[in-house]
């Protein structure tokens, strides 16, 4: 099978993703390997949060949208008829763009998820220890009852990372989580991101070429071709990608030649 | 380079700013004219040396021909009524919005919302006689033909509650809908279902939009006057018992105002101290489900 090595977390074959006749992602084939963070680069259009919202089904919201191909995860067809989405949502988790949090207290924020999940331990505990993973505990530990608005942009982002930690998914889907946020807001994210890498895999789609650089261990270069459908024309190691590429188009997008 | 700095009058500018003043103006204006009007009337029944505060707010019998005012008799039955017309249209019109907001298909809300509208447009005297002639007959089969009053307040709630329900709906479905798409994602996100999704979050966040569907809704309960003329019976009687006969004060309104009454009788004056006691409890009626919004709503910009 596809997944008899434990190395990988989850791995897409012949991937193609398609609205309505249009096709948005073309044949990818990813393996992303587990306990490590894959970014998703490349310019704007290419299909990165297309592809990335396949992987927790989240295009399934959108009329139209259907997917050839596959994506494993433990040896499972995540598109197959037997694999009901909700599920899938609680093994991979997202925290998308914008910040998001709910319009509830920031305590609510992190419970709620849990609690329709049916988690049974102690609520206050799995707060505290959400938070504390997302690094906001202490700002926020005397303020627990209040709505998550009062908080920053910079907080909210870490709250709903937090929100998506207390799931306790396997992998943690990011829609550029930091473009939104301001320089520091976004240095504490991607600091997080590399404690959050020991217990989760985390696959993040970014503009930022140097937060790619800084902060992933893998690489894919994404690219539309020409019929304007997305595909993965370079996946490595993230130091290769950025010093040695092999694909000339990855060589000018990530030296700002272009894109 | 030449250019010109100096200060320009835009004549269309200030007029469009003049004429959407006087818009927004106007409706201040008319209620004002109207409280102006009500209390103007009103003034003259309670400067009558017979009627006193407390009678008023004190009695349970109204009959000014015999010197009975007291207003309860008829804000009974207007309470009565339109407590069952919201309990009725509430939750159906919620239910109703988030299927249409959250579940129809765009063939099912295509069908469904013109339906719902055409509920709307039904004339209330058409409603008036539904509930008289078809929907009290069957509470009697309900209840016994003993226990039950041909003119009674149940009748013509639930009919009102019919009334109310495509507005109820409709207002509840529009703020939903404006509820941000984020929010929907990040509950699909953590694996909410769908029913999760709606009634958990995205009902929450549209709480206040659906506080001013109940708060207008309370209004045309309160202010309804034809269902409850045909269907709720003729006569002020105070109860709170919905399988009895009573009148409202919008229908008490509606009768005496019908017959012959002179000017500067009790009669004519009491009608305005009725109508100013309505527009009282529908202004207590919206600050009441104003604040109870305000407690429970969840915000987000």
């Amino acid at each position: 099978m596809e997944n008899n090595n434990n190395h990988y977390s989850i791995e897409t074959k012949d991937l193609s993703i398609h609205y309505g006749r249009f096709t948005a992602v073309r044949n990818v084939n990813l393996k992303v390997e587990k306990q490590k963070i894959t970014a998703i680069i490349g310019p704007s259009g290419c299909g990165k949060s297309t592809l990335l919202r396949a992987f927790n089904r989240m295009n399934d919201f959108v009329s139209g949208s259907s997917v050839t191909g596959e994506i494993f995860l433990h040896g499972r067809n995540l598109y197959s008829k037997h694999v009901d989405p909700v599920e899938v949502r609680r093994k991979i988790g997202m925290v998308f763009q914008k910040p998001n949090p709910f319009p509830k207290s920031i305590y609510e924020n992190i419970a709620w998820g849990a609690r329709i999940n049916g988690f049974k331990g102690k609520v206050d505990e799995l707060v505290e220890n959400s938070l504390r993973s997302a690094a906001l505990w202490d700002e926020v530990k005397d303020k627990l009852q209040e709505s998550a608005y009062a908080l920053s942009g910079g907080q909210q982002q870490r709250l709903c990372i937090a929100r998506a930690i207390a799931v306790q998914p396997e992998i943690i889907l990011m829609d550029e989580p930091a473009s939104a946020l301001d320089p520091i807001s976004t240095l504490r994210v991607e600091e997080l991101l590399q404690e959050l890498k020991k217990n989760y895999t985390i696959l993040i789609v970014t503009h930022n070429m140097q937060q790619a650089a800084r902060a992933s261990d893998f690489t894919a270069m994404m690219m539309i071709d020409d019929q304007r459908a997305g595909g993965v024309i370079e996946f490595d190691d993230t130091k290769k990608i950025f010093t040695r590429p092999t694909d000339k188009r990855t060589e000018d997008y990530v030296t700002g030649r272009f894109g | 380079m030449n250019f010109d700095l100096k200060k320009k009058t835009r004549v269309g500018e200030s007029v469009i700013q003049a004429l959407l003043f006087f818009a927004g103006i106007l409706s201040v204006f008319i209620t004002l004219a109207i409280v102006y009007e009500l209390g103007k009337e009103a003034l003259l029944f309670f400067n009558n040396p017979d009627v006193t505060l407390a009678k008023f707010f004190g009695g349970t019998i109204w009959q000014p021909g015999i010197g009975a005012y007291g207003i309860w008799a008829l804000v009974s039955a207007t309470l009565t009524t339109s407590f069952i017309a919201i309990c009725i249209s509430l939750p159906l019109g919620l239910a109703a919005a988030v299927y249409l907001s959250e579940y129809a298909s765009l063939r099912a809300r295509s069908i469904l919302k013109p339906a719902l509208e055409i509920l709307a447009g039904i004339p209330t005297v058409v409603y008036g006689y539904f509930a008289l002639l078809f929907v009290t007959p069957v509470l009697q089969n309900i209840f016994g033909n003993e226990n039950i009053q041909v003119y009674n307040m149940l009748s013509a709630g639930l009919v009102m509650g019919i009334m109310i329900l495509p507005l109820i709906s409709s207002m509840s479905e529009d703020a939903l809908s404006a509820a941000p798409r984020a929010l929907r994602e990040a509950a699909y996100a953590l694996g909410a279902t769908k029913v999760e999704t709606s009634l958990q979050v995205v009902l929450p966040a549209a709480l206040s939009g659906i506080g001013a569907a109940l708060i207008v809704g309370i209004s045309r309960a309160v202010g309804e006057t034809m269902i409850v003329a045909v269907a709720s019976g003729a006569g002020p009687n105070f109860t709170f018992n919905p399988l009895q006969a009573a009148e409202t004060m919008t229908g008490h309104i509606a009768r005496i105002s019908g017959g012959d009454l002179s000017y500067n009788s009790i009669d004519y004056t009491s009608l305005f101290s009725i109508a100013l006691m309505l527009f009282l409890v529908t202004l207590a009626l919206n600050l009441i489900s104003q604040w109870v919004v305000n407690r429970f709503r969840e915000r987000y910009e």
